[in-house]
Formats: structure tokens, sequence, C-alpha cells
């Protein structure tokens, strides 16, 4: 069976506010795949519909080719981290880690050594004896971890593990989870909020906003292709600009600067343009603007920049592109990179560029 | 469109479904059920047939029954007003300075909150009653005393023996203030006072509030102590049910009936009045930094000691009286001093049948109370659904309807047919499950709300079903929260009293009857040596229960 996970139109339904609105995804074998958007936007729901602990109101749940909507959740053999760990405080480290295992009726010779590589794989076989309340946040996660994947279950879930710690172990952590993630080669749903940690750690990324999903894509592509200025927002920073778009592609900024791009559709008229800081440079011609601050960031140089009808831009210049800072008061202008940034509809805000 | 079932499964498949269910079909036939019967009783008279207000007519025009509402009002009332009086400054002065001794205090409180309902009323008579110890001793040098029969000295007793519900939700609330909110006023330009009363006063307030009423209710309830003091002249509505009962025998208890609604709608009166008051002025906190405690020496400490030290030792007096009191030789019905075993020598067999009847029956009830309380709990912080507010309603029952009322409900109900209890064990059991259930119950659903359902569906991910993961993982959590609430309502069905003199007959008597039936009859030396028995036995469980939750007891 393969371990694919597919689904066709999940609903979600609190009463009368609907928290998912038909949300199909095709997740592949071995695949980490994130759901990332903001609070509220469904990515929990979806991911405990998952699970089995949220009922389905529409839409149908597949394994492989197997249907799971009826499962009931301690049937659909998934290993699960929670976002507050969820380790059991009366059981050691071990009897946690064992815990699954004795569920399923593993021979007991067989479990002590797969508790003991599966601690070792999260490099704390030192703690097997703990108490959970003896742990720091970073151990316990990582009991969580070997809980979840000693199971050899055929998908893991995992609900923002990381967002109770700190900052630098979080980094760590991530790093931990993605290199557990290839060994082993499980199906992994990752549910976070923090786009950078989505970016870094995903093979594909889902973003979603009100319960609907607003892009699928790999990290570099939700990045540099934006397929609406949701995404273009919520994922790095980025420029906008109203513009008017002209025919053969030729995008009007505020009357002073006219430059082409390539689109995939025809359409004239009122448009948005989302530029990142490093897609914006200065020029000898272009948009007029007064640098009003900038931050020296060691590789690159931040400028905020006001354009003449009092909307601020910012500019990102790498130190190893330019020998000069610009001052604050100086007079630039500033041009894009045609191919980089993105154009959507005003009214529709679907994305013209290609 | 062929439309497919999603996860939801057959209700008679959910083992919540049969939790519930079975929990309402007890409360339905030993709460409504008879319940319900003395209502209609109420309303019903051997000497007319049909519906009439007779029984309540008489109440309400002889002076014997009417005199008893204002009895029973005022004996409330004043115990609960002295009881303020005593218990906000105690828990002022215990939360905010190092009293010296503090948990022996502490503990003392404990103690005489849970001793047996008569105790504190029959040590009283030792010391001040007619022939008690300190009256004569004054009456050799030509004074005397106010009597303490009658209104003043239940009052008295009441007071005693119930400030410590005001001590411990006073106490309770005053820790979790947070000290930036008392820091603020004083950082504003208020004084100490003036801080006292504009800002740590209103935010407890309500919790007062709240210990008011259980004295209140406790007080309006107490069968032993007016049984005791009020001697002929001064009878409360607890003792007009008993008594009316008694002599009513062959009929139905009609009027001991129009009694009882009388007394829950007092009860039910003031609990509306409580959460009207409260109703916006719950205060919620959480202290992240609770008050600190302010360091005194020398005399300073010796000043804010005293107070308490006094409070808590002259309510935990009555205990060592009676203690004393056991050893000494009697003759006829007064102690003569000396030191004897005589008085535990002379019990016998009433002794070991007793004890063996009470801890039988507290244990029994005490499993049930421990396993429907673990389950009910569940399905109501859990499993709410459409049903969870008849849960919680009929929660509130043992906090209105006193334990003689709920006597004479048992005894209305079940002594004719379908159901003959009366006169068994097992209606006793079941009295002392459905008066101290919902104590389990809640303490174990406020430590299910802070429990993390997370832990639970961790289990069932990992492939246990949720009823065993139910038992598994969540049961065995809630335990040690869910023991030191049964623990308190061991200790309190060990003391009841006023439920089950009236169901108990004669071989089912317990510790508490057969001490309290020996003091009525002047059997002065059995009675303090089962009184002792009975304290030592309760105390002994407190303080092991105290060592175990690390002092974390909840009345």
């Amino acid at each position: 069976m393969s371990n694919a996970v597919i689904i066709k139109d999940a609903v979600k339904k609190y009463g009368d506010f609907i928290a998912l609105k038909g949300v199909s995804l095709d997740i592949k074998e071995g695949e980490f795949f994130t759901l990332l958007g903001p609070s509220g936007c469904g990515k929990t729901t979806l991911l405990r519909q998952i699970a089995g602990f949220n009922s389905i109101e529409g839409g149908d749940f597949y394994f492989g080719d197997k249907r799971i909507n009826a499962v009931p959740a301690h049937k659909r053999d998934i290993g699960m981290v929670f976002q507050n760990y969820a380790i059991f405080p009366h059981l050691t480290v071990e009897e946690n880690v064992a815990y699954g295992l004795k569920a399923r009726n593993v021979p007991k010779a067989e479990i002590a050594p797969r508790v003991k590589e599966a601690l070792e794989l999260v490099q704390i076989a030192h703690l097997a004896k703990r108490k959970p309340s003896e742990l720091s946040g970073g151990q316990q996660q990582r009991v969580a971890l070997a809980r979840a994947f000693v199971i050899e279950p055929s998908v893991l879930l995992m609900d923002e593990p990381l967002s109770n710690l700190d900052a630098k172990l979080r980094v760590q952590m991530r790093t931990v989870i993605k290199k557990l993630q290839r060994k082993l080669g499980i199906t992994t749903i990752y549910v976070t909020h923090d786009q950078e940690e989505a970016l870094a750690i995903s093979d594909r990324i889902a973003v979603m906003k009100d319960g609907v999903i607003m892009q699928i894509g790999t990290p570099t592509e939700i990045y540099a292709k934006p397929q609406n200025p949701f995404v273009a927002g919520f994922i790095g920073v980025s420029n906008f600009l109203e513009c008017t778009v002209e025919s053969g592609g030729v995008v009007d900024i505020h009357g002073q600067l006219k430059i082409k791009v390539p689109t995939k559709k025809d359409y004239v008229g009122p448009a948005r343009l989302s530029a990142r800081p490093e897609q914006l440079f200065f020029s000898e011609e272009g948009l007029p603007g007064e640098i009003m601050f900038s931050t020296f960031l060691g590789d690159f140089i931040e400028y905020e920049v006001r354009l003449a009808d009092g909307q601020n831009l910012i500019v990102n210049e790498y130190t190893k592109d330019t020998t000069e800072v610009h001052e604050a008061g100086e007079k630039v202008f500033l041009n894009f990179d045609p191919t980089r940034i993105s154009v959507y509809e005003a009214e529709s805000e679907e994305v013209i560029t290609c | 469109m062929l439309k497919r079932k999603n996860t939801t499964i057959p209700f008679y498949m959910d083992p919540w479904f049969w939790v519930k269910l079975m929990v309402f079909v007890i409360f339905a036939v030993f709460l409504v059920w008879p319940f319900s019967s003395i209502i209609t009783n109420a309303f019903k008279s051997t000497k007319v047939a049909g519906f009439t207000l007779r029984n309540f007519e008489r109440f309400f025009t002889k002076k014997y029954y009417y005199g008893a509402l204002w009895n029973s009002v005022g004996i409330s009332l004043v115990p609960t007003i002295f009881a303020v009086v005593l218990g906000v400054p105690m828990a002022y002065l215990m939360t905010r300075y190092n009293v010296w001794g503090k948990k022996i205090w502490h503990v003392l409180a404990i103690l005489s909150l849970m001793s047996p309902p008569f105790l504190g009323a029959y040590a009283w008579i030792m010391l001040f009653g007619r022939a008690g110890s300190i009256t004569t001793f004054l009456a050799n040098y030509g004074i005397t005393i106010p009597t303490i029969y009658g209104f003043g000295g239940i009052s008295t007793v009441l007071t005693l023996k119930l400030y410590p519900y005001i001590y411990m939700y006073t106490s309770g609330a005053m820790e979790s203030i947070d000290s930036s909110l008392e820091e603020c006023a004083e950082n504003l330009g208020s004084g100490k006072l003036r801080r006292f009363f504009t800002v740590t006063m209103p935010v407890v307030t309500p919790s007062i509030t709240a210990g008011a009423l259980v004295v209140f209710m406790s007080a309006l309830a107490d069968f032993g102590t007016p049984m005791l003091l009020g001697g002929s002249e001064f009878r409360t509505l607890p003792v007009l049910i008993y008594n009316e009962y008694l002599s009513e025998t062959g009929g139905n208890g009609n009027l001991a009936s129009a009694i009882s609604i009388i007394i829950v709608i007092i009860t039910l009166v003031m609990l509306l009045v409580q959460k009207g008051y409260v109703g916006r002025r719950n205060y919620i906190m959480s202290a992240l930094r609770p008050p600190k405690e302010t360091e005194v020496h020398g005399f300073r400490r010796f000043l804010v000691t005293l107070p308490v030290f006094l409070i808590s030792f002259i309510s935990f007096l009555p205990q060592i009286v009676v203690c004393a009191s056991s050893f000494q030789h009697t003759n006829y019905s007064s102690f003569i001093g000396g030191f004897t075993f005589e008085n535990y020598q002379n019990l016998g067999a009433r002794l070991w049948s007793s004890l063996g009847n009470t801890f039988s029956y507290s244990l029994i009830a005490m499993v049930f109370i421990v396993i429907i309380g673990i389950l009910m709990s569940y399905a109501i912080v859990r499993k709410k659904g459409k049903t969870g507010g008849i849960l919680d309603m009929l929660l509130m029952a043992p906090y209105v309807i006193p334990g003689s009322v709920l006597g004479l409900c048992y005894i209305v109900t079940f002594n004719v047919k379908p159901l003959i209890l009366t006169g068994t064990a097992a209606i006793i059991i079941i009295s002392y499950i459905i008066r101290k259930l919902p104590y389990t119950v809640r303490s174990a659903s406020a430590f299910l709300l802070q429990m993390d359902p997370s832990v639970e569906e961790a289990s069932i991910n990992l492939g246990v079903p949720p009823m065993k993961t139910f038992w598994k993982v969540t049961a065995r959590l809630m335990l040690p929260g869910v023991f030191s609430g049964a623990i308190l309502s061991w200790v309190t069905c060990i003391n009841e009293l006023s439920c089950s003199i009236m169901l108990s007959s004669g071989h089912n008597n317990t510790l508490t009857i057969e001490a309290y039936t020996n003091i009525v009859r002047n059997s002065v030396g059995s009675g303090a040596a089962l009184s002792a028995i009975l304290t030592v036995t309760s105390g002994l469980i407190l303080i092991i229960a105290l060592r175990v939750t690390k002092g974390k007891i909840r009345v």
C-alpha cells in the first residue's frame, strides 16, 4: 500500500461557521508537506481531521487507496506530535516511547531494542529512566518525536511542534526533524504559522487562509512566484504598488515608470504589483524617491525609500554589489527586475505574470 | 448522489451514552423521585382527601412551627456573620504574615470543621452546661454564667465549627491576588488600610460570600447541635422534621414534608441571592506573583499569631475536652475525674458493630463515589452535549437539600413498594453516595479542566481505543485529584448524623449515631468514649490525607 495522503474537498463546519471550505491536497509518499497560514486559517482543523479527532462534514480522505473517513482515530496508524508534546506525565521516557508498541501487541523482546533505537535517533538514550517532569522543553520534544515514529506509522503528523521552544532551540530541532524525516522516509504533514520554518523544512507547502488553500508549491516557487497578494505578503517581505496593465504586458507605475513583464494571460486594467526588497534596485531613471532611512545589516543594506505619493518601499542592496551607502535625504530612482516581480489583477487578485 | 456517512457512530455504540444514562437513572431514582414524592406528600393530609394546603396553614399559624422557622434563620444568619468576622482576619493574617506555627493552625481549622456535628455542643455542655465543670467550679465562688442552652449557645458552637469555611475560601482568594495589584494601589498613594478596603476586600468578596453561603447552609441543616443545646424550648427546622417524623410514624410524614419544602426554599433563595450578588463581580485571577508574606519579628510576630492561635485553639478545644473526659470516672450522668479506661471497656460489642458499620458503609460508598465521580466528571467536562446542563443542576442538589430532608425523602419513598429499602444498610450507603458524590465530581472536574486533552489524544493516536485510553491515562491521571476530594467526603460520611439517624434501624447504627444516642440518653461515659474514637479516627485520616496531598486539601 502506498503511503500517499489524498484529500478531496474537505469541509469542516462548527455550527454555521465553515472552517474548511473544500480543501484538496495530494501529498506524495515520503513527502514533507507543510500546512502554513495565520491562526484561524484551518490548518490545525485539517490536521485533526486527518488524525481522526475532528468530525468530517464533507469530502474524502484517503491513505493510498484506502478511504479513512470512517476509520476511528486509534486504527488509523498515524504518528502525531502535539504542540505541547502531550507526554504521559505518569510514565518514564522509555515507557512513553513503548506505549504505542504495547498497544500494537509488539512482542516484549522486540519492544526494548526498538525503544532504545528510537531514543538514540533523537539523542536522548541517556534519559530513558527519567520522568517527563525532569525534562526540559527540548528533551520532551524529542520524546514526543521518538514516541510518534517508533511505531513506524504510515503518516506522521506534527502540529506546531516547535512553537513552545526558544528561538535557538527551534532552529536546532527543525534540523533534527528534517534529517530524521529524510532518514525514515515517512510521509509527514507539518502545521506551522512560521513562514521561515515552513520554507526551511518542507518539500512542499500549502498556504492557507480562511479555510481555503491560497497556493501549493515548493518553498522556492512560493517565495519567488506568489500566486496572489496574500501569499506575497505572508511569505517574506513584499512591497505592493498600485499600477495599470496596458496591452502587451506593459505595466505603468504611477505614470512615472513603464516596464514590460512576461504574462500568461491577456489583461488590461488596474492591477497590483508585488516586489521583494531585493528585486528593487537603484538606477539612473525610474520611480523617483527619497531615502528616508538606511540600516546597515552586514551582508546587505536595507533602505526605506519614500515615493512622491508618500508610500514607503523597502529596498535591499547587497554589500557585495555596491560600494556606496546612500544617505538619508538623497534623491534616488528605483527600478524593477521585470522577470522577478508579480502582477495581480486589482479585482480578482489573480496573478497575470508567469 | 450517494451520500456516505462519515465519522458518526450510532449513539448506543458510544460508551459515554451509557455512562450518562446510568448517572441519570441513579439521580432519577434516588433524588428526583424521592424529592418529588415529598412534594406531593406536603400537599396531602390524612384528614382530608386530595390536594390541600392544610400542612402549610398549620405551619404558619402555630407558633410551635413558625417559631422554629425564625429560630433556624437566626442560628444560620448569626453564625454566618460571626464566621466572617473570625475567618476573614484569620485568612488575612495567615496569608500576609509569617504567623508562628502556621501549619498547625491550618490543620486545627480543618479538624474542627470536619469534627462530628454534635461534638462542639457536647463539649460545651461538659464545660458550661448545667452540671458543666466550669459552671460548677464558678458556682463555688457564687459566679453564674449566661446559659449555654438556646440561641446564644447554638450560635457560638456553630460559629466556632464553621468559621474555617470562610477562612479557607478567603485565604484561597487572597493567595491568588497578584501582588502587583496591591503594589499598584500603593504606588497610586493608597495607605495600607485604605488599600485593604479598596483593593483587597472587593477582590476577595465573591469568595467570602461563597464561603458565607456554605456556612449558612451548613448551620441551617445542622441537626446535632440544636438537638443537644436547644432543649425543649428552642427548636429548629431539622429538629422539627425529625420530631414530626417520629411522632407521625404510621402517617405519611405530611407535615414533615411541608417543613422540608420550606427549608429547601430557604436554601434555594440564599443560593440565588449569593449567585446574583457575585454575578459580574467574579474576578478570576491567577497570580503570576503571589502576594509576599510580611516578615515581622518579636512582639509584632506574637501580635499577629495571637488572634490566629485563639480562634483555632478555641474551636479545637471541644475535641480535646471530649477526648480527655473519656478517660474520667463517671457517676450516674456526670464525670467525676480520675483516670480510667472503663468507659472504653464498657462499650463492648456496640463499639465493634458500630465501628464495623461506619467503616463498611463509608468505604463502600467511597468506592462508588470514586468510580462514578471519575466517569461523571469526564462526561460533564469532555462530553458535554445537550445533557451537560441537567447534570450540572443535579450536582447542586446536596448543597440545597439538608441531610434530614433527604432522610425523610428516603423514608417516605422507600418504605413502600415498588422499592423497599428502609432498614437496610443499602439505603444509608446510597444516601452517602447521593450527598457526597457531587463534591468529588466538582473537584475532579476542576482537575480535568486543567488537564490538556491532547494527552488523551496522544494515547488514542498511538492505537489505544478511546475507552481503554480513558482508564489507562485519563482516570489514572485524575486519581490523585479525585482521592483528595474523596478523602474529605469519606471523613464527612464517617461523621454524618442528620440523614443516617433517620435511616438507621438500631442494628445498622454507625459510630456517630451510637455516640449521639448515648449522649442523648445521658450515658456520658460511653458517649465520650465513642466520640473520642470518632474524633481520633477522623483526625488521623485527615492528617494522613494532608500529608499525602501535601496540604492541598480543598473544602
